[in-house]
C-alpha cells in the first residue's frame, strides 16, 4: 500500500514539473511571435495615423478564425503574425488541460479524468461551438 | 496620433498595469481596462479582448513558477474549473446582450470589490477536519512551507463552487481573471490557506480567461494593434513585479495603489452611468 502511495506521488510530481515547463515555453513562444509580428506591423505601419479604435467594428477587422489568420500568415502580414501569437497564448491552457489529463490517466485517477474530460469539452464547445454571435 | 506612438505609449502603460496587478495582487488585466478605456479612449470591447489576453499571459507565467514548487492544488483547481470555464462560456454569451454602459458599471463595482479583497486579513489557518465531499473529491492535500509541508482540509464545497461559477461569469462578461472572486470562493468559503488559494487561483484564471477568449477573438475583440503592446507590456512589468516583490515590502504600496484603484472604479462607474461609452 505504502508503495503505491510513493509511486502516485512521483507520478504527481512529474507531471506538476511538466505543466510548469509547458506553460513557462507556452507564453515564451507566444510572447516571441507577437514581438517578431508587432516589430514587422510597426516597420510597415508605424508612420500611419491610428485606427479609430473608439468604434467598434468587430469580424471586420479580419484575423478572426484560424482560416483567416494562416492566410495572412502566408502572406507575411504583420496582424496575422500578432494573431498568431495570440492563438498560441490562447492555447498555452487549454492544451495545460490536456497535459493533465494525461498525468490523471497515468495514475488511474478515474475520477479525475472525468472531471478534466468535462473542462475539456466545455473548452471544445467555445472554441466549435459557434457562440461567436 | 501615429500607430508608432500609440504602441510606444501603449507599451508603457501597460507595462505600468502589469507591475501594479503584480505587486497588489490584482493582475494586469484589470488595470488594462481603465488604461484603454478611460485614457485612450478605446472602445471597452477591445480592452475587454486585450485584458484577457493579459490574464492568459499573466497566470500563465506565474503558474508554472508556482506548480513547480508544489504549491497549486491541481486536482482542487481542475474541479473548480468546471464552474470557471461554464461560468466564462456563458458570461461572453451574455456579454452580446448587455449594453457596454453596463459592463463598464459592473467592471467599476468588481474593481472595488476587488480593491477591498486585497487589503482583508488573510485566512492563514490550515482546516485539520475537511467535510465528507471534500474527501471523495480528493480536494485535502499539503503544501510546502519553511518548517516542513503542511496539511489542510477544506469545507464548503458546494458553496465555493457556487461562487467560482460566478467569478467564471464575470471573467467571460468582463474580461478579467476575477481572481478576487476565486480567493474569496476558496480562502473565505472553503478554508483553504491564503498560499494555496491564491496560487491555484492563478493556476485557474489562464483556463477560465481561454474558455472565453475563443469566443472574443472569433467576435473581433482582440485586435493585434493593442494586443501586441499589451501582452508585451505587461508580461514585463509582472515580471519585474514578482522581482520587486521579493526585494520590499509591498504592504504601503498596496494601500496606495489600492487607492488609486477605487478612484479609477468611481470613473468607471460614473462614465458608465452617463452613458460615456
Amino acid at each position: 500500500m505504502k508503495k503505491i502511495i510513493s509511486k502516485h506521488l512521483f507520478a504527481d510530481h512529474d507531471i506538476e514539473q511538466f505543466i510548469g515547463l509547458q506553460l513557462r515555453y507556452g507564453v515564451i513562444i507566444a510572447s516571441l511571435i507577437v514581438l517578431v509580428g508587432g516589430l514587422i506591423y510597426l516597420q510597415q505601419s508605424g508612420g500611419l495615423a491610428l485606427p479609430a479604435y473608439h468604434q467598434f467594428i468587430g469580424t471586420k477587422n479580419g484575423f478572426t478564425s484560424i482560416g483567416q489568420i494562416i492566410t495572412g500568415i502566408s502572406t507575411f502580414n504583420a496582424k496575422g503574425i500578432i494573431q498568431l501569437g495570440v492563438v498560441v497564448l490562447i492555447a498555452t491552457p487549454v492544451l495545460r488541460i490536456a497535459f493533465s489529463l494525461v498525468g490523471f490517466v497515468m495514475e488511474r485517477d478515474k475520477l479525475y479524468i472525468l472531471i478534466t474530460l468535462i473542462v475539456l469539452s466545455v473548452m471544445m464547445v467555445s472554441i466549435f461551438g459557434g457562440l461567436k454571435v | 496620433m501615429t500607430i508608432l506612438t500609440f504602441t510606444l505609449i501603449l507599451l508603457a502603460g501597460a507595462y505600468l498595469a502589469g507591475l501594479v496587478g503584480s505587486l497588489t495582487g490584482l493582475g494586469g488585466g484589470v488595470v488594462v481596462i481603465p488604461l484603454l478605456t478611460l485614457v485612450f479612449h478605446v472602445d471597452i470591447r477591445y480592452a475587454i479582448g486585450a485584458a484577457l489576453l493579459a490574464s492568459i499571459a499573466n497566470s500563465s507565467g506565474a503558474a508554472s513558477a508556482y506548480v513547480k514548487e508544489g504549491i497549486t492544488n491541481i486536482r482542487l483547481g481542475m474541479f473548480l474549473e468546471i464552474a470557471t470555464t461554464v461560468g466564462a462560456v456563458a458570461g461572453a454569451v451574455i456579454a452580446v446582450y448587455t449594453p457596454t454602459n453596463t459592463i463598464a458599471i459592473l467592471f467599476g463595482a468588481i474593481l472595488l470589490f476587488s480593491a477591498a479583497m486585497t487589503i482583508r486579513k488573510k485566512n492563514q489557518e490550515a482546516l485539520t477536519t475537511g467535510s465528507n465531499l471534500s474527501f471523495k473529491l480528493k480536494l485535502n492535500s499539503s503544501y510546502p512551507t519553511k518548517d516542513g509541508p503542511v496539511n489542510y482540509q477544506l469545507k464548503n464545497v458546494g458553496a465555493g463552487f457556487s461562487i467560482m461559477a460566478l467569478a467564471g461569469v464575470m471573467s467571460g462578461l468582463l474580461g478579467i481573471g476575477s481572481g478576487a472572486l476565486k480567493v474569496l470562493a476558496m480562502d473565505s468559503t472553503m478554508h483553504i490557506p491564503f498560499k494555496v488559494s491564491t496560487t491555484t487561483s492563478n493556476f485557474m484564471i489562464g483556463v477560465t480567461a481561454a474558455a472565453s477568449a475563443v469566443v472574443y477573438l472569433q467576435r473581433g475583440y482582440m485586435d493585434p494593434g493593442i494586443a501586441f503592446p499589451v501582452v508585451l507590456g505587461v508580461l514585463g512589468g509582472a515580471f519585474t513585479g514578482s522581482k520587486l516583490l521579493t526585494r520590499l515590502d509591498a504592504k504601503v504600496l498596496k494601500y496606495i495603489f489600492c487607492t488609486a484603484i477605487c478612484f479609477v472604479a468611481v470613473e468607471m462607474i460614473y462614465n458608465g452611468y452617463n452613458h460615456q461609452f
